[in-house]
């Protein structure tokens, strides 16, 4: 049971592997630690947010504010650093905190208030991008000693490719992510409520704390997104990472987590991240087809899993209907 | 037998070398999107430009996204093209990527646009240069006019961009020297046709049904596309009654200019990639570091260079 609803995770990983694998065929120059590096260092701002997406998802919520806010928290960053003269790490720990508590407002509204995620998310997306505006409407670049030193950092991997400090940054993210969602009570708590959520309550998980949890999460998680984005292009930008809670949400999809909640991995958020990436390079080396083949391929895929995850429910609920009605079940119950 | 393999070693070296020098070049072009007309044409035309020289061009499309361009920028260089070509959609945040590019030697050249990073990290820049736009457009009514009295209404573009700006501070540094030639009323009609054209209503309304009003200047072709349009609802005729001047060059002010509506514009070309690509030539083949900025001309168009003929030309661009 637990296998089966795996299956959507392997099923990426296979994608992916396959898709890697006939990239690499008709451009020997793909399978390069090069082309790897920049996956991972070209997305890690996606990445980053998309783990926190992936707890958001698994409770069965949604979170829409995470591209404002990390918009937002670029410029404020950028504004911060540049016209206040504050040292980088002061002005990202601000940030931070700052990112953390709008996450855990939203999850308190939508707590405390029943308002559905979706309408306290979007009215959280409004008031980030907003602010981000209203913070500054131009790209504020950022020349601080500071920032050169991190984006200097950089693994020189054998073969030319660089693993950038960012992309380390988003490996860590996922591990440590994927501990606290298979390891901790909090992870245990998320998967319960993602299943159900009174049932959840009456088994004794604190469904308060923990959606508001799951939320600050989501923001702290933004608003180090939005900094790594910061390094990334060392500027702040308030129409930047437009629509990314999209790709986000569509690489946990694609990365086996059920929309609906209660099952997923936080790896195969990372093989959902991965595969957009691959897309978008495979546009890059071809070089004539319209880079918005990512879109239509991402969409096909997203169709593709949705229907896959249905169809695993659908088999593993008629497996439980018949061990049911055979009484295999009547024992464990 | 000795003498034959030599013979074919030969051969052999002399097919590699003609094959060397027959080689192509690969060069990445990581557009902004296609936000406008204009922006489509200039696509179109690097593609010409590119095919005509025999360079495989690898296009690369951001959708509006600087993280796309980077990305694609990372790309190219994965790749190992030759050069690579950025229209930047911001000016800040290219130095890591560029600097990634230098330590792979591959030249970059901006299109279109400067950004804000050391001059060092680039090739060079290609662009046009919008205050001699407003002069070349200013010039043309001040030799048109000749020693008449004209008062010229100015429909700006959106406020605050830089177009806006320097199209109208050249077009004033054009017109400063001669008295007879004033602006008298000056608004912004955001770049857009209906816009120009409640704005040009209303001048016209102020200045006495637009008797006296002797020219209109816009920062772009849609705005005088615009404007015309409410000179003739007013009764009056757009080219003779109220001349009209404009920038851009897109192939509708052609068919106006054509009708006799319309009386000049000045060319932005979307050929920003021609040039790049000779500059491009020069330097791989003796290594010398062009100028950092490289102006596009700003070609000057009326009635008599065969408007017909232009905008059939234009037509086809993706305008």
């Amino acid at each position: 049971m637990k296998n089966a609803r795996n299956l959507p995770f392997l099923a990426t990983l296979i994608v992916f592997l396959v898709a890697y694998g006939l990239c690499t065929l008709q451009f020997p120059n793909m399978f390069s630690t090069r082309v790897i590096a920049n996956l991972l260092s070209d997305n890690a701002f996606l990445g980053i947010v998309a783990v926190g997406m992936t707890f958001v998802i698994l409770s069965g919520g949604i979170d829409l504010s995470v591209g404002s806010v990390i918009a937002f928290t670029s410029v404020f960053v950028a504004v911060l650093v540049g016209s206040f003269g504050l040292h980088p790490l002061t002005a990202f720990v601000l940030a931070l905190v700052l990112s953390t508590l709008f996450g855990a407002g939203m999850g308190l509204m939508i707590r405390y208030l029943s308002i559905p995620p979706f309408v306290v998310t979007l009215a959280g997306m409004f008031l980030a991008r907003g602010a981000a505006y209203l913070v500054s409407t131009q790209s504020v670049p950022i020349t601080h000693p500071f920032f050169e030193t991190i984006q200097g950092l950089y693994l020189r991997l054998p073969g030319g490719g660089r693993l950038t400090a960012m992309a380390m940054l988003m490996l860590v993210v996922f591990a440590v992510g994927a501990l606290v969602a298979s390891r901790t009570r909090f992870g245990a708590n998320v998967y319960a409520l993602g299943g159900n959520e009174q049932s959840a309550a009456l088994m004794g998980v604190p469904v308060g704390r923990t959606i508001i949890g799951i939320y600050a999460l989501s923001g702290f998680l933004s608003g180090l997104s939005g900094i790594a984005y910061t390094i990334y292009t060392s500027s702040g930008y308030s129409l930047a990472t437009v629509g990314i809670e999209l790709d986000a949400i569509a690489a946990v999809v694609i990365g086996g987590t059920l929309l609906t909640g209660g099952t997923g991995l936080v790896a195969g958020t990372l093989v959902g991240i991965l595969i957009q990436g691959l897309i978008q390079t495979y546009i890059v080396f071809d070089g004539t087809l319209s880079s918005w083949w990512t879109k239509i391929v991402i969409g096909i895929l997203l169709f593709a899993f949705i229907a896959l995850q249905r169809a695993i429910i659908w088999y593993s609920n008629r497996r439980l209907a018949d061990g049911a009605s055979r009484g295999e079940l009547r024992g464990a119950a | 037998m000795r003498q034959v393999l030599a013979t074919i070693a030969v051969a052999f070296t002399l097919s590699l070398a003609s094959s060397v020098s027959a080689q192509s070049l690969t060069v990445g072009f990581s557009q902004i999107g296609s936000e406008s007309g204009w922006r489509a044409a200039e696509t179109t035309v690097t593609k010409q430009e590119a095919e005509k020289r025999g360079i495989t061009l690898k296009f690369a499309d951001a959708q509006q996204k600087q993280e796309n361009q980077i990305k694609a920028v990372r790309g190219f260089i994965a790749q190992g093209v030759d050069a690579i070509l950025i229209a930047p959609v911001v000016a800040t945040g290219w130095d890591a990527v560029l600097k990634e590019a230098k330590e792979e030697k591959i030249p970059v050249i901006l299109l279109d646009r400067q950004i804000d990073a050391p001059d060092s990290l680039y090739l060079t820049a290609v662009t046009s240069d919008q205050v001699h736009e407003g002069k070349v457009a200013g010039d043309w009514l001040v030799k048109d006019v000749g020693a008449k009295d004209c008062k010229v209404v100015e429909l700006q573009g959106t406020t605050g961009s830089s177009p806006a700006i320097n199209r109208k501070k050249g077009f004033e540094e054009a017109i400063a020297s001669h008295a007879n030639i004033k602006i008298v009323r000056s608004q912004t009609g955001d770049f857009t046709r209906t816009k120009g054209k409640e704005v040009m209503e209303s001048f016209i309304k102020a200045e006495g049904g637009g008797k006296g009003i002797c020219a209109v200047y816009a920062h772009n072709d849609d705005m005088a596309v615009g404007a015309i349009q409410a000179i003739k609802e007013a009764g009056l005729k757009p080219g003779t009654d109220i001349k009209v001047v404009s920038i851009d060059a897109v192939p509708d002010i052609f068919k106006a200019m054509a009708a006799g509506e319309a009386n000049a514009t000045v060319e932005l070309t979307p050929n920003m990639a021609g040039p790049a690509f000779e500059i491009l030539a020069t330097y791989l083949k003796d290594k010398k570091e062009p100028k950092k900025w490289v102006q596009t001309e700003s070609k000057l168009y009326t009635a008599k260079d065969d408007p017909m003929k232009v905008y059939e030309a234009k037509k086809g661009l993706g305008y």
